[in-house]
């Protein structure tokens, strides 16, 4: 079997009998500065599972909105079981029958089930609401997924799972041709997966077209017929799931080889065992705190050293990296920088001892959206700096083509507005924000969530060769894997307090997610 | 796709061309409105005449402009407008030698002063106690006539003082010297942010408090210097249109001025939001501001109208500026032209 790139769809995977009831040909999207969707052919069958691959920015949630009418196409067409369809709008797509369940519910956690699948189609009756007919309705979409719940509850009392499944009967409701989940599993475990894909199987019987789209190859591989890959906003070529080796479909997804995440491993294994030495650590806090954030931790941090935190959401391992940034005021116990004692009352404190906090939040406290990649880049050097001592514009310029080109930022235009870039590309820019400061203790929060696999390989590589250099790094990831994988020493979290501190030899994920549990003292 | 199609989209488009055509609607009402004459090495015309009596609006704008971008609204301003006129008028009625350049740099130098520590208590409040702007400048707004009704001690103080007198009907080099206090404001303003870095931690302040706060940013200053800025401006626009009539006036003096200024600011593209800016779409805003009562008066609008015909320009200039319209318009031309070729 070969398998090459190609923009030809129809010599990598053959049609099923029947016509396609989407087809869209040559969709071209831009954003100024960016080309987010490069003349893209996509095609969906009836009763087929099609899922859409790429890293973050390949295109892939822009294709999601050409098809919803959320973005206009520059150029291109689209057609709907063979007419052509002209979408405006989002109430248009619906009306076509496309529906889409987003990655995050939105629904109405206050009202009623019932209320939540009719809502703005209410059955009415002498212009008041039929509240019986309503139930009744609502009761047999339920009924259709084989969903057992009181039609009549409020939808916050249920489960994610169930949610993101009253979400789905209310799209299946708009007498749903194509249904597109974007993301549905990402917040579900995986009995509530089962039963998802259980009533994705049903509606695929039903003839419904589903375009799936997760960063689980798993799931992907367990639910759908057809792949689509994209990369970088051009289409890199349509498979039969079936056809398709995993290892093949990562190199089209990322484009490059995979090899470095491994020779990354075993060289941070090595770093910790010589790392043992009783200099004074770069930051110490003793006991430190803040009511109903985290309870007293103490915490050490060398140079070179990449201190892993692990811990659920919400665990204190956000908090007690809040509390040595200056990001949160501690309330109780002490911190040391270089031996020093310190009051770290605000992040500009925090960034003169050359510490800096890049947050798992990225779009609220991270990038500023409406400014360039390179305002965004200086920003933190600038603050550092104050207002008269401006940073020249040449030096700007320098400074944002260094970090663009040493980071791989795409586009790789220091111009591009950072809420045209894609998550992996702004997780990037912060990088390249906190770096121009040149910290001695970087605390990065989740920098690679909700990134694509490349780019989380790319800041790995990265987070590795600063420590190399005598960097002190706290890394916090909801991923073990990385935490283990990046890590010389891992300090766990539980219910606001530290519970172990470890140097990271021979630990395993099953280790961690013990303590994690359990909270064994170590 | 090619310039002149994309030339809409550009940001100062729609107000340069509002402006533009209110100035030929005079012209063709007026004949000679484009007309400027030479008088005793002075420049007049009606050009000139908008650009004199725009001054102040101009001010007060550019302050607002930086308070806006900030995320934030300055509704005390008409009343710095009258404290300031106010401070200014008694220092020099109530002078021995009211027609002295030494008392009027006194009196300027205490209204101005006093237009600074206002600013002051403005971004205290704001940056400091975290009091909405909207509030907290409303406290002023009310309290500020009462000052200025202290000052003047319920009088309106009328002056003769010919050095005063310049400031807002004098000239320097030819030019009326409001103008070219303005003028020069206008380019303070534009260094001030543009050669030093504060443009863009204004910006990053008005668009992301959070992120900007991490990146170490001190907003509280920023913040501070933004109000003080206005203030200032508001000041000196005061003395302007204390020294134009003469006579300081605490009901009347700056009325409303700060509806003219956020209407200018936000005519000029900047957003209530915060965040972006534009000093120049500022500057083009106020001209239109005031463009707009010229109009009134060349074209003959019954006063009783005047409100409604200010109103439908300025609807109008937000209208095309709305990115909504604007979608709406561009989807209509290219489905037209999908129809054309089909």
């Amino acid at each position: 079997m070969t398998i090459t790139p190609s923009t030809s769809r129809a010599t990598d995977a053959p049609a099923p009998t029947g016509r396609p009831i989407i087809e869209m040909e040559d969709i071209s999207i831009s954003f100024p500065g960016v080309k987010a969707l490069d003349s893209v052919s996509f095609r969906m069958f009836p009763g087929e599972v099609h899922s859409l691959m790429g890293e973050n920015g390949a295109g892939k949630s822009t294709l999601i909105k050409a098809l919803t009418g959320v973005y206009s196409i520059d150029s291109g067409t689209m057609s709907l079981g063979g007419e052509p369809l002209v979408i405006s709008g989002p109430a248009q797509a619906q009306a076509a029958g496309i529906s889409t369940v987003y990655q995050e519910v939105n629904l109405l956690p206050n009202l009623s089930v019932a209320e939540n699948i009719m809502l703005g189609r209410e059955p009415r009756r002498l212009g008041a609401i039929d509240w019986r007919t309503m139930r009744d309705r609502a009761g047999e979409l339920l009924a259709r997924l084989h969903l057992d719940i009181d039609p009549g509850s409020q939808l916050s009392s249920h489960s994610l799972a169930v949610q993101q499944l009253v979400a789905i009967a209310r799209a299946t409701d708009i007498d749903a041709k194509v249904l597109i989940l974007d993301e549905p599993t990402s917040s579900l475990d995986a009995d509530e997966v089962s039963e998802l894909f259980r009533v994705i199987r049903g509606l695929k019987d039903d003839g419904v077209a589903i375009l799936f789209v997760s960063h689980f190859l798993d799931q992907v591989y367990e639910i759908s017929d057809r792949l689509t890959v994209l990369r970088n906003g051009a289409l890199v070529g349509e498979y039969l799931t079936r056809e398709i080796l995993r290892i093949e479909l990562v190199h089209k997804m990322i484009g490059k080889e995979l090899a470095t995440l491994e020779s990354l491993e075993n060289k941070t294994r090595a770093a910790a065992v010589e790392g043992e030495t009783e200099e004074v650590p770069y930051l110490k806090a003793v006991g430190l705190g803040r009511k109903g954030s985290v309870e007293p931790t103490d915490l050490v941090i060398h140079e070179g050293e990449v201190v892993g935190l692990a811990g659920l959401l919400g665990s204190g391992r956000t908090e007690i990296a809040r509390l040595i940034t200056g990001a949160d005021r501690a309330d109780s116990g002490e911190l040391f920088v270089r031996g020093t004692k310190k009051r770290l009352r605000t992040p500009r404190v925090a960034l003169r001892d050359r510490i800096a906090y890049s947050s798992e939040d990225r779009k609220r406290e991270g990038i500023v959206e409406e400014l360039s990649v390179r305002d965004n880049i200086v920003l933190a050097l600038q603050a550092d700096r104050g207002w008269f001592r401006r940073i020249s514009k040449r030096r700007q310029d320098e400074l944002a083509n260094s970090y663009i080109s040493a980071l791989g930022i795409r586009p790789a235009n220091p111009d591009a507005l950072v809420r045209n870039l894609s998550g992996g590309n702004q997780q990037k820019v912060l990088l390249a924000r906190w770096l121009a400061v040149a910290p001695r203790l970087l605390v990065l929060d989740e920098p690679t969530r909700g990134i694509d696999v490349g780019a989380k390989a790319e800041i790995q590589k990265l987070v590795s060769s600063l420590a190399d250099e005598g960097m002190a790094v706290v890394f916090i990831s909801a991923e073990l894997e990385e935490v283990l994988r990046l890590s010389h020493r891992i300090a766990v979290m539980r219910d606001r307090r530290k519970v172990a501190d470890l140097p990271n030899e021979d630990v395993t994920v099953g280790e961690i997610m013990g303590l994690i549990a359990s909270g064994a003292e170590a | 796709m090619n310039r002149l199609t994309d030339l809409p989209k550009a940001r100062l488009f729609w107000p340069i061309v509002t402006l533009v055509a209110l100035l030929l609607l005079n012209a063709a009402v007026a004949p000679g409105f484009f007309a400027i004459r030479v008088q005793n090495g002075h420049l007049f015309g009606s050009l000139i005449d908008i650009l004199r009596n725009g001054a102040p609006t101009l001010l007060v704008a550019l302050g607002m402009t930086l308070v806006i971008a900030t995320r934030g609204i300055d509704l005390s301003v008409g009343a710095v407008v009258a404290i300031s006129g106010a401070l200014a008028c008694t220092i020099i009625a109530d002078s021995p030698d009211p027609g002295s350049v030494g008392t009027v740099l006194a009196a300027v130098s205490v209204a101005l002063l006093f237009s600074l520590v206002l600013g002051a208590w403005n971004g205290l409040l704001v940056a400091v106690f975290g009091i909405q702007p909207i509030i907290a400048t409303l406290i002023l707004m009310t309290a500020g006539r009462g000052i200025a009704m202290l000052i003047t001690e319920g009088q309106i103080i009328t002056i003769t003082s010919a050095p005063f007198k310049v400031i807002g009907a004098g000239h320097w080099f030819g030019l009326p010297a409001s103008i070219v206090i303005a003028g020069g404001m206008f380019a303070l303003a534009a260094l001030l942010t543009r050669k030093t870095a504060l443009g863009l931690l204004i910006e990053s302040v008005g668009i992301n408090p959070v992120a900007s706060r991490l990146a170490g940013v001190r907003s509280r200053g920023i913040i501070w210097v933004v109000y003080v800025f206005s203030a200032l401006c508001a000041g000196i626009a005061g003395l302007m249109i204390a020294s134009n009539v003469t006579a300081a006036d605490a009901n009347s003096a700056g009325l409303y001025i700060e509806m003219d200024a956020i209407l200018a600011v936000v005519i000029g593209g900047t957003s209530l939001a915060g965040g972006r800016y534009s000093l120049t779409g500022t500057l083009i805003g106020a001209f239109i501001i005031q463009t707009l009562t010229t109009t009134v008066y060349t074209v003959g609008i019954a006063p009783s109208i005047t409100l409604v015909f200010k109103a439908l320009v300025v609807i109008a200039v937000c209208l095309l500026q709305s990115p909504v319209l604007q979608e709406k318009l561009r989807q209509r031309r290219s489905t037209t032209k999908a129809g054309a070729l089909a």
